[in-house]
């Protein structure tokens, strides 16, 4: 299919079929989100940093494991783009194979938290009663703790390393996602279309899953993604502290944490992942804001 | 009282730049505005509403107004700086909106609202103010102005919340009101009875009432003249009295397709939209 | 058809407790169309949605109500739901944002489990005048009249014999208020379908109905055959206030208005 065919597809006035109807809503999506260009530099940001990850073992020369003590503490410069560290090792490597493991960290950290904050807000929120008083109060429970304090007790509790981290970030990350779920299913709850689906028969279940989620999930991915910084600060905190990824793993948070006492002499060893981390956490960022504008029920998609 | 009349609108046009291109809201409205109550009456899109905010200046943004003439008792509306249209917005023309909940400051007594607006417009006192807002009151029929004045706007009524707009409009003694829908969110017999305050109030002033609405029978028994609008243009102006003998099929279509109390369960006429009552206007224009 | 009687239904406990809907009985027989007239807060909305079961966990709700020989308890049965049917009010809020009219109409053919649902779905838009082309839209790229059209279709989809109808014209244009009811009595005839229509407006009610109740402060206040309203041929001075605000401004009229509070 041509471009010019795919277009009038994508914007005919009369979809034909279901799947049809859905891309035409994403591309409509899709035109509001171009018009800002902060966030399609986010989008790009994110998208390099999928790329870079995913093309690690052919961009880099090897494992980012590999010592060369002869080449240690090397300054940037042509032969090393970003210096080396205390054992030698390239910098711009690590943090090429570190991409992986930020993204593994953020991608299981959705996946266990989205649909716990989703499932508890929507529920608490639509039934009401005894249920939202008790579902809320465990969220509280969970809010009311600094989520770094909470991570590293519970990390301690669990035993530092990567797998432990991702659990605890995730243990600490979903309260405000029930939260922003559950307001969304209060305003929801007493709409006319609510009361449609159940004058219908519609089961409490499946109002739930496919009237109440659905208009519930635009705030709670906004809000993920600009959880993301959150997440991967959060991530880098307990590696820094020595409770998150292991040496010699190149974890971003691990790397400055190791490199921090030559900060003074051999700036780049620390500088180098920490702006990696600066520059990801800035494109979740600029995504989320993006991303927000283009849901925003008040532009009628 | 002079016959002159008190607002002139000469081919007005409200025009709306959207990324999908320009949307006319408005095509060339005409009419003039004695000390009289004059109904525009239209459906939703018909632009009834979009004419009333261009006279006042309060067109959202986005929108392009143009006339060849907006003339208030001989100030220029489309040309006037932004000191002149705040001093004629609520002391020359005032407007009621639809819903008093919205309209009103939800954390200040209705009483100091109202004052506030007449200090806007005079340099009186305050216990002058609060004189005058309590006669204001009374005047739109409030059987406990003390209680009203001292009450937010959340414990009123609906109804005592559309009286209380009237007061608070009336206050700075406009020569016209614009009311957009005021009485729509009421329910029936409230709804007479704030518009008989109204109708009062204009009488006894001697007010230019521009009185918007979708209501054919309302409008038809309470103004004195009427404008029907139809796609953002006037299809028949006629004395209110005269309704029954309307003579565009816009108007027809419009009466022909109301229920009726004393009529018969039998098919309702349905209106059918000829795309030649807009078409004529636009080549004469 | 529709039997109740004594119906109570009370919103909130102890001091703050609201006494809504009081003692309404009445009583709709198969293929007529009963109205609910009353101004706002007068509770027509609310002994709908006791009927419909609408109210559950909100307001409790005492009285007997059989519909079509079933003696209702308080969790309506599957067949209840697919024989009786809701057309609401706002256009804009009934039908779901995110769900294309094929997915509207074919939730409850789904939920009843009942067969051809693609035939139902096209068959349900023809029936209330909308072509095929609107299956695969969105409410909001829809207009407001067609909207309506799309509840009424979504009510018809599991072929009751009941349809409680919320106000359905007054969020709309006149003419597009014409088109609707025209639409709900050409269904009536050829379905043979039984109506409740709750209604401010008494020309809607009179064109619609053949027997009304006029509800104040959660009570019936008359129940009279629409061509005794006609006649204007009514015992009770609320009754005879309403319908003459509803014939429109008459400044003489007003003055004599009273105040029928509780």
């Amino acid at each position: 299919m041509s471009i010019l065919a795919l277009r009038s597809w994508l914007l005919a006035e009369v979809p034909g079929s279901k799947s049809q109807a859905r891309c035409q809503r994403l591309f409509i999506g899709w035109l509001a989100f171009r018009r800002n260009p902060v966030a399609v530099i986010g989008l790009l940001i994110i998208v390099s940093l999928i790329l870079i990850a995913a093309l690690a073992p052919w961009i880099t020369a090897n494992d980012a494991l590999e010592l060369d003590l002869g080449q240690r503490l090397q300054p940037p410069g042509s032969e090393h783009w970003l210096g080396t560290d205390e054992l030698g090792r390239d910098i711009l490597d690590r943090i090429i194979w570190g991409s992986r493991i930020t993204l593994y960290i953020v991608g299981l950290v959705s996946i266990i938290v989205v649909p716990i904050g989703l499932f508890i807000g929507i529920v608490a929120g639509y039934l009401g009663g005894w249920v939202d008083t008790v579902l809320m109060r465990l969220t509280d429970i969970f809010l009311a703790f600094p989520r770094l304090i909470l991570a590293m007790a519970l990390v301690a509790a669990l035993g530092p390393g990567l797998e432990n981290a991702v659990l605890a970030i995730a243990l600490t990350t979903w309260s405000p996602f029930a939260r922003i779920a559950r307001a969304e299913a209060l305003t929801i709850r007493n709409s006319d279309f609510i009361l449609a689906a159940r004058m219908q028969g519609v089961s409490t279940a499946g109002i739930l899953t496919r009237h109440v989620a659905p208009l519930c999930m635009s705030s709670v991915i906004v809000r993920l993604t600009l959880d993301m910084a959150g997440i991967i600060l959060t991530a880098a905190g307990l590696g820094f502290l020595g409770l998150g990824a292991q040496p010699p793993t190149p974890e971003w948070g691990a790397m400055i944490s190791l490199g921090r006492q030559y900060l003074i002499d051999q700036w780049w060893v620390p500088t180098m992942p920490g702006i990696a981390i600066l520059i990801v956490s800035l494109g979740f960022n600029l995504l989320g804001d993006g991303l927000r504008d283009v849901f925003d029920p008040k532009s009628g998609g | 009282m002079t016959d002159s009349p008190l607002l002139s609108v000469e081919d007005l046009h409200v025009t709306y730049h959207t990324p999908t291109g320009p949307v006319l809201a408005v095509k060339g409205v005409s009419f003039e505005l004695g000390r009289e109550k004059l109904g525009i009456v239209g459906e939703s899109g018909s632009g009834k509403s979009q004419t009333g905010r261009a006279i006042l200046g309060l067109t959202a943004p986005g929108g392009e107004v143009r006339a060849s003439r907006l003339e208030f008792q001989g100030t220029d509306l489309l040309h006037a700086d932004k000191r002149t249209m705040r001093r004629i917005r609520g002391g020359g023309i005032s407007m009621i909106m639809q819903d008093p909940k919205y309209s009103l400051n939800p954390v200040m007594t209705v009483g100091k609202q109202i004052e506030e607006a007449f200090l806007v417009h005079s340099n009186d006192s305050k216990r002058e103010a609060r004189r005058r807002t309590l006669e204001m009151l009374r005047a739109v029929q409030i059987r406990e102005p003390e209680r009203v004045y001292r009450a937010y706007p959340h414990e009123v009524s609906g109804g005592m919340g559309q009286r209380i707009m009237i007061a608070m409009m009336m206050i700075p003694e406009p020569s016209i009101i614009i009311a957009d829908e005021p009485t729509s969110a009421l329910d029936v017999t409230v709804q007479l009875q704030v518009l008989a305050v109204l109708d009062d109030m204009i009488s006894e002033r001697g007010m230019g009432l521009i009185f918007i609405s979708h209501d054919l029978n309302l409008i038809a028994s309470f103004c004195d003249r009427i404008l029907i609008m139809y796609g953002g243009q006037v299809m028949e102006e006629c004395r209110a009295d005269e309704l029954s003998q309307a003579k565009h099929p816009y108007t027809r279509g419009l009466l022909n397709c109301l229920p009726r109390l004393d009529g018969s369960q039998d098919e309702l006429a349905v209106l059918r939209r000829d795309p030649a009552w807009l078409d004529i206007r636009e080549k004469i224009s | 058809m529709i039997d109740i009687q004594n119906l109570n239904v009370v919103f909130g406990h102890g001091k703050q407790a609201f006494h809504a809907v009081r003692q309404v009985s009445l009583a709709v027989e198969a293929g007529q169309s009963f109205g609910l007239v009353g101004e706002s807060g007068s509770g027509k909305t609310t002994v709908l949605r006791a009927l419909a079961g609408l109210l559950d966990g909100v307001a409790s709700v005492s009285g007997d109500m059989t519909v079509d020989g079933e003696s209702l308890q308080q969790q309506r049965s599957k067949s209840f739901r697919q024989r009786v049917q809701m057309v609401f009010q706002d256009p804009y809020g009934s039908l779901h944002p995110r769900h294309t009219v094929d997915t509207i109409l074919s939730e409850p053919a789904r939920v009843h489990r009942l067969d051809r649902i693609e035939q139902r779905v096209v068959a349900a838009l023809e029936e209330v005048g909308l072509d095929a082309s609107f299956r695969f839209r969105y409410p909001h790229q829809i207009s407001g009249g067609q909207r309506q059209r799309v509840s009424v279709a979504r009510a018809l989809i599991t072929d009751p014999r009941i349809v409680l109808l919320d106000e359905p014209t007054s969020a709309l244009d006149v003419s597009v208020q014409a088109e609707v009811l025209n639409l709900l009595m050409r269904l009536k005839r050829e379905h043979g379908l039984t109506y409740v229509l709750v209604s401010h407006n008494l020309a809607v009610v009179a064109h619609v109905c053949e027997t009304l109740s006029v509800m104040q402060n959660g009570a019936i206040v008359e129940t009279m055959s629409v061509q005794q309203l006609r006649e204007h041929n009514s015992t009770m001075p609320y009754t005879r206030q309403l319908l003459t605000a509803s014939l429109g401004y008459d400044r003489g009229a007003i003055d004599a208005f009273e105040e029928f509070g509780s």
